[in-house]
């Protein structure tokens, strides 16, 4: 970071250095403002009288009392315009690509709310090809969704199929905490799909230092909006991992002394998750932010305060599980909930979408209770028998991420799939919907 | 003269001010910062610096910026206009503010200046009048809306003129009091009322006795709720609380809705904004946005607004309730506002309680829901707050402060159970942990024999045991095998299964599931019970099984078809003929 003007005003006396934050006399800051400490950005958090506290995004480690500290008279802005597509940038919206440096106007992140009656409604669907997503978990564009998932679980591969099929025209990674690994992934997968001229990313490695993170939803979003706005463009933004975003959060206030709340994370943790996801949008006049992210659990515990408070932020949640039966990564059709689906289920899509999956899902549970039943050493019944087997195939055709069909498709596998195994009754479907789509010659 | 001061320190949304003459707590203040004034809410005065709460971002404030006291308290500004309008949480109305962004500093007035309302006097000059009397009548909406002598008026005054029957603007003079000594106070359609004290305007407060209809089969059912009634809903995230509420607001027989969404999100008040204006109330045909005021202060608008957007809200509810109209006041959701109340105190270092919570938050909890209630107002006439928030457990554990406390201040508990919902048995109320404590009241048990069935009361016990009877059942077969127990248990535990199924259940998607009638209401639970007193015998549990499935689907078919048509009456038929065949083995 350089950037310096004329005639600014050089503090030299530090009164106070913590792990993460310094404090100067001073007097004329502005809340929020960056400064830089010895060339480290920083931004004030705390003003008392004239004593002004600034948190070190860097980290401060070597830094000295006697550094030279420089007030910027403005909050941390990105620089945007059209040429940000394509780029890779840090966590202060600096290239990181070996390209040019950008050239846009400044925009403050973490700018205002949008009015909630300006809003739209969300209604477009958004198609994966992932029958556990578009069958039993609708996305709709102006929505935000994280995937919970287990560090083992491949939700990066997931996130990047799910971002090259949606068809946005721009997606914004805003990689937290990323491995250099996973971040080299989401580029060559980008690029080998030729759709890096679609793509921004913000990345903060493992190799840089958590706080900076904080910065990177912001970052994100205000490039989202840029497009979203200006350009009335479907953005898709993907936000990974949102879990040590929340750590970063922690750190910081903890060196803030503040009282922690539940499993020490700061009180304000639900405020400060709502307002980066509540970014995602329907605009009026056509634009939109759909938001997906990875929340990464500990041991599946959704309990634990950062997957729960994002419970009731985001609308829903997509659990990743490994189905021994097939040996395949499915979609949990069990805990996975994606809120806005009614918006578009039966609407966008075929009248018996909604009886159906809800059918389908539930001789699925039947299938687990039966599978219960069978490990506690009970005799199955015949309709258990055929649950299990319908469970397989279902898992198989439907659950697995590596299936990519249509709607319709995955709507016609249900009826198959039901015919094959379960009477009409079984199904507890409305009678006008099985006269129509009930298979006529049963499956052997 | 008012009192000015300077800022003085920013941590957040908290602000320090060097204060230069009285201020008091809860006095709304006035911070200029770029050529703007964010509104701030004292909320702590420790010598001569008070601790304000802004509500707003405070991005770039600066120390040493004026601040204007401005002698009152939060207040809502109450009159005719209020129905169908967005509001947030100070009550600026969301529509008339420009632009896709919500711009800091930027407030209006919540009502309209220059409406013209169509005023009738309904009393004549020399009576004598207090706070809460009417004094007359506009047409709002289609509702009778009163103009009441204001709120803040204490004692009796004589109604020294009236103004005749005409069209004024809410500013205009419509009547002129004198108290005791002669002093003259002029009357418009307009008052305003500080949020966080109870309008007490009325005679007294009774026990609630009529049942407040929702068309939600486990609610009327298992667990009513009474007009003025208090009750809440727990739950985990995706239990749907939020479709539960929208469903109350929708088809609860009620004079008027108000919504506070405190601190949630905001697709979910879109939805009320885009659907409420299109559909219909059934019980009065208009429009169901015509009874519904909305205030949003979602998750992403300033935390600090968040409790005001709740006292806004009741605040409006009483207002209401004085013209003798019944409210339903919901809430989502209350955990929301506990989180605003914790942040806030953590940042002014006060000693926390459990979970951090402030120390008394049970205090604050109870103090709200007491606001609610049924009541005779001053002229004899009755009026209603109804009031049902939503509690956002943290980790769905409901030992935590929030739910803890508002248990202890709520008269329904309408328990959403992961497990119910992971099932998709929808709405996913646990019928044997939720209860309603009105079930309890003589008042409301002899509303029920006089105006539903002399027998409603003993069938819902009746009912409840069947559940439990159920649940215990299906343990032991969960324990036994379904070979290791008798068939007599199955049976029990599939009859319970017809209750959930049938009346528990309720597809909230469905248009004529979503909303049964109480009188449909009755008629099912009258038939699943008798299915329940029948006698029966299989030979075994897989028999039992496929005969209670096919019982379900054809009461589920039932559900889905319009009462009483001919639909609904051949499955009927099916079904006594299904039953009669049992019975007769």
């Amino acid at each position: 970071m350089t950037e310096k003007k004329a005639f600014q005003k050089v503090y030299t006396k530090l009164t106070r250095i913590t792990k993460a934050t310094c404090s100067v006399k001073a007097t004329g800051a502005g809340y929020d403002e960056l400064a830089l400490v010895n060339g480290r950005l920083a931004q004030v958090v705390k003003i008392i009288g004239d004593e002004v506290t600034l948190q070190i995004f860097s980290g401060t480690e070597g830094v000295p009392t006697n550094a030279e500290l420089i007030f910027l008279g403005r909050a941390p802005s990105l620089k945007v315009d059209d040429d940000l597509a394509g780029r890779f940038l840090n966590a202060y919206g600096e290239p990181i690509d070996g390209g040019p440096a950008l050239s846009g106007k400044d925009r403050e992140i973490g700018g205002p709310s949008v009015n909630p009656v300006r809003r739209m409604q969300p209604s477009q669907l958004i198609a994966t090809g992932i029958a556990g997503i578009d069958l039993n978990n609708t996305l709709v564009t102006g929505q935000k969704i994280p995937f919970f998932a287990d560090p083992d679980q491949p939700f990066n591969q997931v996130m990047a199929t799910v971002a090259l099929r949606a068809e946005a025209d721009k997606i914004i990674l805003g990689g937290m905490g990323l491995s250099n690994d996973d971040y080299l992934y989401y580029k060559n997968v980008f690029e080998n799909a030729g759709a890096l001229e679609r793509i921004i990313a913000f990345i903060n490695t493992t190799e840089n230092p958590p706080v900076e993170r904080l910065l990177v939803p912001d970052m994100t979003l205000t490039a989202a909006e840029y497009f979203a706005v200006e350009k009335r463009e479907k953005v898709l933004v993907l936000l990974t991992d949102m879990t040590l975003y929340a750590d970063a959060l922690a750190i910081v206030s903890n060196r803030m002394d503040q009282i922690p709340s539940k499993d020490n994370m700061p009180g304000s943790l639900y405020s400060d998750l709502a307002k980066i996801y509540e970014k995602a949008v329907q605009f009026p006049d056509g634009g939109s932010i759909t938001i997906i992210a990875v929340t990464s659990l500990s041991g599946g515990d959704i309990t634990h305060a950062i997957p729960d408070n994002t419970g009731y932020i985001t609308e829903g949640q997509l659990f990743l599980r490994r189905d021994t039966e097939i040996g395949k990564v499915i979609v949990d059709p069990f805990r996975s909930l994606s809120r806005l689906k009614q918006l578009v289920i039966g609407k966008q899509t075929r009248e018996d979408h909604s009886q159906v999956m809800n059918s389908a899902i539930r001789l699925y549970a039947d299938a687990a209770n039966a599978k219960t039943k069978l490990e506690n050493g009970f005799e199955l019944s015949d309709y258990d028998e055929r649950t299990l087997r319908y469970a397989r195939e279902y898992s198989e055709k439907l659950l697995a991420i590596d299936v990519n069909i249509d709607v319709n498709t995955m709507l016609d596998t249900c009826w198959m799939l039901f015919g094959k195994f379960f009477s009409k009754e079984e199904t507890a479907i409305k009678n006008d919907l099985v006269k129509k789509y009930w298979p006529e010659q049963p499956v052997k | 003269m008012l009192t000015k001061g300077k800022v003085h320190g920013i941590i957040a949304n908290l602000v320090i001010v060097n204060v230069y003459g009285p201020v008091s707590q809860n006095e709304i203040c006035l911070i200029s910062h770029d050529n703007t004034k964010l509104m701030a809410e004292v909320i702590k005065v420790s010598r001569d610096q008070a601790f304000v709460q802004v509500f707003e971002s405070t991005r770039g404030l600066r120390v040493g910026s004026d601040v204007e006291f401005t002698g009152s308290m939060l207040e809502a500004t109450l009159g005719p206009g209020i129905l169908s309008r967005k509001y947030d949480g100070l009550q600026n109305d969301l529509d008339k503010l420009e632009g896709v962004f919500l711009k800091k500093g930027e407030y209006n007035f919540p009502l309209n200046e220059d409406e013209k309302w169509e005023f009738t006097p309904v009393v004549e000059a020399g009576n004598m009048v207090e706070a809460g009397s009417w004094l007359g009548e506009v047409i709002e909406n289609w509702l009778p809306h009163k103009i009441m002598v204001p709120f803040k008026f204490s004692g009796s005054y004589n109604l020294k003129w009236i103004a005749d029957k005409g069209f004024y603007r809410i500013s205009e003079v419509i009547a002129v009091l004198t108290d005791e000594s002669g002093k003259q106070y002029d009357v418009t359609m307009v008052q305003k009322w500080p949020v966080k004290l109870p309008v007490k305007a009325y005679k007294n407060k009774t026990r609630p006795f009529r049942i407040m209809e929702t068309g939600v089969r486990v609610i009327d059912t298992l667990n009513p709720m009474t007009e003025g009634g208090t009750g809440f809903i727990p739950g985990p995230f995706g239990c749907g609380k939020t479709v539960l509420q929208h469903a109350l607001s929708r088809q609860a027989d009620t004079d008027m809705v108000i919504i506070a969404a405190c601190g949630e999100r905001a697709n979910e008040v879109v939805e009320i904004f885009k659907e409420f204006p299109e559909l219909i109330d059934t019980r009065t045909g208009r429009k169901l946005i015509e009874r519904t005021t909305i205030i949003a202060n979602t998750s992403n608008m300033p935390v600090a607004a968040r409790e005001a957007s709740v006292y806004t809200a009741m605040t409006i509810a009483e207002y209401y309730r004085s013209m003798g109209l019944k409210i339903l006041l919901l809430a989502d959701s209350t955990s929301r506002w506990a989180q605003a109340l914790r942040e806030m105190s953590n940042r002014m270092e006060e000693l926390p309680g459990p979970d951090a919570f402030p120390m008394d938050l049970p205090a604050i909890i109870s103090n709200y829901y007491s606001r609610a209630g049924y009541v005779e107002l001053v002229n004899g006439s009755t009026g209603s707050i109804t009031f049902i928030g939503t509690v956002s457990p943290a980790g769905g554990n409901l030992k935590e402060p929030v739910t803890e406390s508002t248990k202890k201040a709520a008269r329904c508990f309408y328990a959403l159970s992961q497990q119910r919902s992971d099932s998709k048995r929808y709405p996913a109320i646990d019928p044997i942990e939720s209860y309603s404590k009105y079930l309890e009241y003589d008042e409301v048990i002899e509303y029920i024999s006089a105006n539903i069935s002399s027998h409603w009361h003993e069938n819902v016990t009746r009912a409840r045991d069947v559940l439990m009877r159920g649940r215990e059942a299906h343990e032991q077969i969960n324990i036994l095998g379904d070979d290791g127990v008798p068939i007599d248990y199955h049976i029990r535990f599939w009859k319970s299964e017809v209750i959930d199924f049938v009346i528990l259940q309720q597809d909230a998607f469905d248009k004529i599931d979503c909303v049964t009638p109480l009188e449909r209401q009755k008629y099912m639970l009258d038939k699943v019970l008798e299915i329940n007193d029948t006698e029966m015998k299989f030979s075994s549990f897989e028999e039992t099984a496929s005969w209670f499935k096919k019982v379900i689907n054809l009461y589920k078919q039932m559900n889905y078809s319009p009462f009483e048509s001919e639909k609904f009456n051949s499955y009927q038929k099916e079904l006594d003929k299904m039953l009669k065949d049992i019975s007769e083995i």
